[in-house]
């Protein structure tokens, strides 16, 4: 089937240029905010980052600046940079073009702003510690870490204790880096946006239970940037309220994401931020819809151990039991569940060789899918910002095999 | 009806031709600088020694890597269903399918009718492939074809513990200047392969009967490595290496 311009306009979200817009303020705040006399906090992208908004301190994520460098292609040369400065080829590409993009301050928007102090959580990997530390060190700026324990099976009572007592520790921490007394009202309100705009993420990202769906993971990519970067201000709320809105209208317009959807696959581990598009009308070529993926569903997974009336406890117990911070068995339930869920006749899985936590484990995931749920998988070998790392005839063979086992199966 | 197959892999170009399930001849040829030159010649070879006329085709399905260069094409389909389509041609009791080639190998699951299940590509390394082997020959300065009964005469395989082509190359170099015996050597190249693909193999599960194809699947010492590897037997079609050709116009005449 060959798309007219007007079908292909009319599957355009409008949304995308506010949410360009918010992001383009939202850096502009963060550069400038020397000049305004706010503070800048570094962030692991599973950190709390509530307790900083209710602060007024803007929180940077190099993670999602790794993703800009990614899908702006700067992401070999920053690498190779990082490795001639000494850092090994198999550390996470994130780190390795942060780091270098500190170095030369450059990168895209010239760099991320000096941060004031850093927080670093450690519920998606230990990589984050040593990233952490090397620029505190470099911008000579405090860091804290909030360690949060592996969560195998359950959050157990220590466990809670230990982090609980952490959040409080991280709370003075902020108190000392600001010289202010921390709002525990305003704590509460951040906390009860926090959790809305959580909730408006999964409902967005829920429309794709509609069949067409109306949006794929790679517009979830995209989409992403404010639950990750602005959650718990009223501007992600609105947001995602209109783009709940603008999905719903596709759904009842019948206007899908790809223009024929016959297939519909589940996406597994980071994007491949540099071949988004590729992927994407790669996918679409063959009829498939990617309509779920684990990774922004991350975002949103906590949701069921929140409490708007208990925030800080709750918190400290989603922030615990992020998706890369449990067991593999648990990860098990939660792609089950999304199988199930979104309907999909086959899992995609990225094994990423940036992010470990997120690839080890992944063959088990794949065998308990295959097992219990009996639909066909696939294994895209890359790095999500090292284009180095990519092969397009390699991956392209194995999209194509699975595609075409998927239609022998299906017809 | 009369249908062709052309597979370009790395190495070589291959082309078959079937009618009503009959295999009437297939060829292979060096694929070259020219993948789209590949596909178009070795077919005219074959069409030539056939005594038959390109109109006489009723269907081509091309396969391989370089399967969207074969313009004259049908379809382009992947190597891994034409394997799968042609191991079950072979022999319809099959039920995994090791191919090996040039620069891949996989492993395919294969379902009683033929469709293919499950599989597993080595990732974006040489290792375990028919391009790791040209390069250990060339370390040995020995002819790849004398690879297979050379290393049947070891009975102490050389223990060759790198993945990487390339360190596997030189530790290789220093085993013969060790004065190492050349076919425990070449017996050791062989295990290093089989082991490579023997993990790829269990991760899809491995099924009985379970069938060799590709290039790679002519060398003898790599197919015992194998079968010990795994604890099986493996069969070995004299088509092996046009295994994916001939998947491709069995599947040329379904479409
Ligand atoms: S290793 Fe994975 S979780 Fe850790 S920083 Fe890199 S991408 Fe994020």
């Amino acid at each position: 089937m060959t798309e007219t311009d007007t079908d292909k306009k009319s599957r355009k979200m409008q949304s995308v240029g506010r949410m360009k817009e918010i992001m383009t303020g939202y850096y502009i705040d963060a550069k400038t905010a020397g000049q305004t006399g706010r503070k800048v906090a570094w962030i692991t992208s599973g950190g709390p980052v509530e307790p900083l908004i209710a602060m007024d301190i803007i929180p940077v994520y190099p993670e999602n600046y790794g993703a800009m460098i990614g899908a702006s292609k700067m992401g070999a040369d920053l690498c190779a940079r990082a490795e001639a400065m000494g850092y090994s080829s198999d550390l996470c590409s994130y780190a390795r073009a942060d780091i270098a993009s500190s170095l030369i301050d450059g990168g895209p928007i010239g760099g991320l702003p000096r941060p004031d102090m850093l927080v670093c959580c450690n519920n998606i990997c230990g990589t984050v510690l040593k990233w952490y530390e090397v620029q505190a060190r470099y911008y000579d700026a405090p860091l804290f870490i909030l360690d949060t324990p592996f969560c195998h099976t359950e959050y157990t009572d220590e466990a809670k204790k230990y982090v609980r007592r952490q959040i409080m520790e991280y709370i003075a921490f902020l108190e000392e880096a600001t010289k202010k007394k921390f709002d525990y009202d305003r704590m509460k309100e951040v906390g009860r946006i926090s959790i809305e705009g959580q909730r408006l993420w999964q409902a967005v990202l829920d429309t794709a239970i509609n069949r067409p769906s109306p949006m794929t993971c790679f517009d979830a990519f995209f989409h992403l940037a404010l639950i990750v970067t602005l959650r718990g201000t009223p501007v992600t709320v609105d947001y995602y309220r209109s783009l709940l809105a603008e999905m719903e209208q596709r759904v009842a317009d019948g206007i899908s994401a790809i223009p024929n959807e016959k297939y519909r696959l589940l996406w597994d581990n980071l994007p491949i931020w540099y071949r988004m598009r590729w992927l994407s009308e790669k996918f679409a070529a063959h009829d498939a819809c990617l309509v779920a993926d684990t990774y922004t569903t991350a975002w949103c997974m906590s949701l069921r151990y929140m409490d708007e009336n208990n925030f800080l406890d709750s918190m400290a117990e989603g922030y615990t039991k992020s998706y890369l911070n449990i067991g593999v068995d648990e990860m098990i339930k939660i792609v089950l569940e999304m199988v199930d869920k979104y309907d999909v006749d086959g899992f995609v899985m990225h094994s990423n060789r940036s992010c470990k936590p997120y690839s080890l484990g992944q063959y088990d995931i794949q065998r308990a899918v295959q097992r219990e749920r009996g639909i066909p998988s696939v294994t895209i070998e890359s790095h999500m910002v090292d284009e180095r790392s990519f092969s397009e005839s390699q991956t392209e063979t194995r999209i194509d095999a699975f595609m075409e086992m998927i239609g022998q199966k299906k017809g | 009806m009369i249908t062709a197959g052309i597979d370009i892999g790395s190495i070589t170009a291959k082309a078959a031709i079937l009618s009503d399930g009959r295999i009437l001849g297939s060829k292979v040829a060096f694929t070259g600088y020219n993948a789209r030159e590949a596909g178009r010649s070795v077919y005219e070879a074959l069409l030539r020694e056939l005594e038959m006329d390109a109109p006489t085709i009723e269907r081509i399905v091309s396969t391989g890597y370089g399967r969207n260069s074969v313009v004259f094409a049908d379809k382009a389909v992947t190597e891994i269903i034409c394997h799968g389509a042609g191991a079950y041609y072979l022999n319809p009791h099959v039920r995994t399918v090791i191919d090996v080639g040039g620069q891949d190998s996989k492993v395919l699951a294969v379902n009683p009718d033929g469709t293919v299940k499950d599989f597993a590509m080595n990732d974006k390394c040489a290792a375990g492939t028919g391009r790791f082997l040209e390069v250990m020959a060339r370390a040995m300065e020995s002819d790849l074809d004398d690879f297979g009964p050379l290393s049947l005469k070891s009975h102490n395989p050389s223990k060759i513990s790198s993945i990487c082509t390339v360190f596997a190359e030189s530790e290789v170099i220093s085993l013969i200047a060790k004065g190492e015996n050349r076919e425990d050597i070449i017996a050791g190249i062989h295990e290093s392969v089989a082991s490579r693909i023997s993990s790829m193999a269990r991760r899809v599960g491995v099924q009985e009967p379970v069938m060799m194809t590709g290039g790679v699947a002519r060398n003898i010492g790599v197919v015992r490595a194998l079968e010990r590897a795994l604890g099986v037997s493996i069969e070995v079609s004299r088509f092996a290496q046009v295994n994916g050709a001939i998947g491709a116009a069995v599947i040329a005449a379904k479409i």
